[in-house]
């Protein structure tokens, strides 16, 4: 290939990678157009590409078409407290995995892990029947407690945890530090990278969960986000797209800013899984 | 007074040796009580719900009256496997499944292969790919509904500027399958391809330098390296994305509703419906438990798999 044609296949590469970039972009991109537009100019055909004039009003009518503050606070609630109680449970089972030899160790993490590969949509309909027994349905503690102890961040503290040399371990042994504290103040601040991870993680993926808040919860008050704002469809007659796609920014949005900071993070994050 | 004295002496020693045999004892059983509460966690919210569904779906009963419950046997199961729409329902997760999976699987690959490069502009177009993968399913599923509007979507009005007329989408019981199964390789793609691309870098580099000095082909290098070295990868994908695509529910509950006449209707889709709407609880437990088989081996597949790349490391 000579220098023209090389120069030839460069161009067509980058259109190529301009277009599969726009394929996977534009729809956001088109999320943010209609949420701007008019009524009048979202029923337009053909579509036009940029808002003739920015109506932020589209936010206002969907932020006040539902209690959208105790959705985003539920949210919150949810995201953080699932991720807290997670940290609380997971970090003493993956210190024991990761550092004590006992009787049924590899028996009892291959258990846990099991609950890992389970998806929680295969048992919902079980555990609903359970936490309807124990009157928790349709509060913010059917949303938290099924997800408190995470197979994944048991198995990602552990791998962190094997890490560290047994010489750190042996001269906080030496120094007479209870092993309760070692493993809250030596090994805790030692996995950090990995903490924050798995938070990340975490948070994104309660903060985005639609299936288990819809088969839950029943009351504007304990409902999250993802609910509010699939209900915009209902709320506004089904057809204002303008309203729903501005909905759909609330929740969107925060995601893909802290994607943007923190893409590394992220997809190493999601995609640690697979290693 | 001395031989009180003893006494407690004796009685302080005793106490002293009671409380030794405390601590050793705990200590001995410092590691299960770390990873008791994990446990407990795990079995009631995943393992003790697997033997309860399976438990359930012996069982006539409803949402409406848990008390009420009468042993039917496998009635549930013999019912539901004659049920015609439950066959439509098999066989739409059956056929969204292998179109997601097959289709995603392809297409990622020849990303990957395509992105896996250093220069910066291929870092961004691999994080523009992966992006849809962290954005919660209900806004995508709202979203690509607008895009697919039969009247005012983006997709029609492009298929329209190239000459091309529109498409039905969602609105035929012809498309609307394959629809969903577009939305889900949208935005599963990211995240294979992502894999895939770690899965290359693994590949040493001086095998391929073996490879250029044979002049081999690229398309030889390709099918004769390349694939037989992805494949822990390739099997990997294949499947967690089978057990992602039998679980499909967001775009289903938010686009369609399992229609237009049940052409889109899947297997949890069908479990919510006759759980919570028709308050069936029998047909509902009893899909929960075909729906648990198929998962369950797939989950067998993985551990194994897995089990293997624990020990490698």
């Amino acid at each position: 290939m000579g220098l023209v044609g090389r120069r030839a296949w460069k161009t067509i590469e980058s259109i190529l990678l301009f277009g599969v970039g726009l394929v996977f972009v534009f729809p956001f991109l088109w999320m943010f157009i209609t949420a701007f537009k008019t009524m009048p100019e979202v029923y337009q055909f053909p579509p036009s590409w940029w808002p003739e004039s920015w109506q932020f009003n589209n936010f206002r009518i969907a932020w006040s078409s539902g209690p959208f503050l105790t959705y985003v606070w539920n949210s919150l609630v949810v995201a953080l407290g699932t991720l807290i109680l997670q940290f609380l449970i997971g970090v003493p089972a993956a210190y024991s995995f990761a550092r004590y030899r006992f009787k049924g160790r590899n028996m009892l993490f291959g258990l846990s892990l099991i609950a890992l590969m389970i998806p929680s949509q295969v048992i919902f309909l079980p555990v609903y029947v359970q936490l309807s027994h124990w009157g928790l349905v349709d509060t913010l503690w059917a949303l938290i407690l099924p997800f408190g102890a995470s197979a994944f961040g048991i198995f990602l503290l552990r791998q962190a945890f094997m890490q560290v040399p047994d010489e750190v371990i042996e001269a906080a042994r030496l120094d007479n530090a209870s092993e309760w504290k070692i493993m809250w103040t030596i090994m805790v601040p030692l996995a950090k990278p990995v903490l924050v991870t798995f938070g990340l993680f975490s948070f994104i993926y309660h903060w985005n969960d639609y299936f288990w808040p819809l088969i839950m919860t029943n009351s504007d008050t304990v409902r999250t986000l993802p609910i509010g704002i699939s209900m915009l469809k209902a709320a506004e007659g089904g057809k204002q797209w303008n309203v729903i796609m501005a909905g759909n920014m609330i929740l969107v949005f925060p995601i893909l800013v802290v994607f943007f900071f923190a893409q590394r993070h992220i997809i190493n994050a999601f995609v640690y899984q697979s290693k | 007074m001395q031989k009180a004295m003893a006494a407690s002496d004796g009685m302080l020693l005793q106490k002293q040796a009671r409380r030794g045999h405390l601590q050793v004892w705990l200590e001995r059983m410092r590691p299960y009580l770390y990873i008791a509460p994990a446990l407990t966690f795990f079995f009631l919210f995943f393992l003790f719900p697997i033997g309860y569904v399976i438990y359930l779906s012996f069982f006539d009963w409803s949402l409406l009256n848990l008390e009420e419950m009468d042993w039917v046997g496998l009635d549930n199961f013999k019912e539901l496997l004659a049920e015609s729409d439950f066959h439509q329902v098999l066989g739409n997760s059956f056929v969204y499944t292998v179109s997601t999976v097959f289709l995603g699987i392809l297409i990622s690959f020849f990303l990957a292969l395509w992105l896996n490069r250093s220069a910066r502009v291929y870092g961004i177009i691999q994080a523009a790919v992966f992006s849809p993968h962290i954005i919660s399913l209900v806004s995508i599923a709202m979203l690509w509904m607008w895009l697919m509007d039969p009247q005012y979507g983006l997709l029609n009005a492009l298929l329209e500027m190239v000459g091309l007329p529109g498409y039905t989408w969602l609105a035929d019981p012809k498309s609307s399958l394959m629809s969903l199964v577009l939305v889900s390789i949208w935005k599963g793609v990211g995240y294979n391809t992502i894999v895939f691309i770690a899965g290359l870098q693994s590949i040493p580099k001086d095998i391929y330098e073996a490879a250029e000095l044979d002049h081999s082909p690229w398309w030889r290098t390709l099918t004769r390296l390349t694939i037989p070295m992805l494949s822990p990868t390739l099997f990997f994908l294949l499947v967690i994305n089978t057990v992602s695509s039998f679980q499909v529910f967001d775009t289903i509950y938010v686009m369609t509703q399992g229609g237009p006449i049940n052409s889109t209707n899947m297997l949890v889709f069908y479990i919510y419906e006759q759980g919570m709407d028709f308050y069936n609880g029998g047909a509902a437990s009893a899909a929960s438990v075909i729906l648990l088989v198929v998962v369950g081996i797939l989950t067998l597949l993985h551990f194994r798999l897995m089990g293997k790349r624990v020990h490698y490391q």
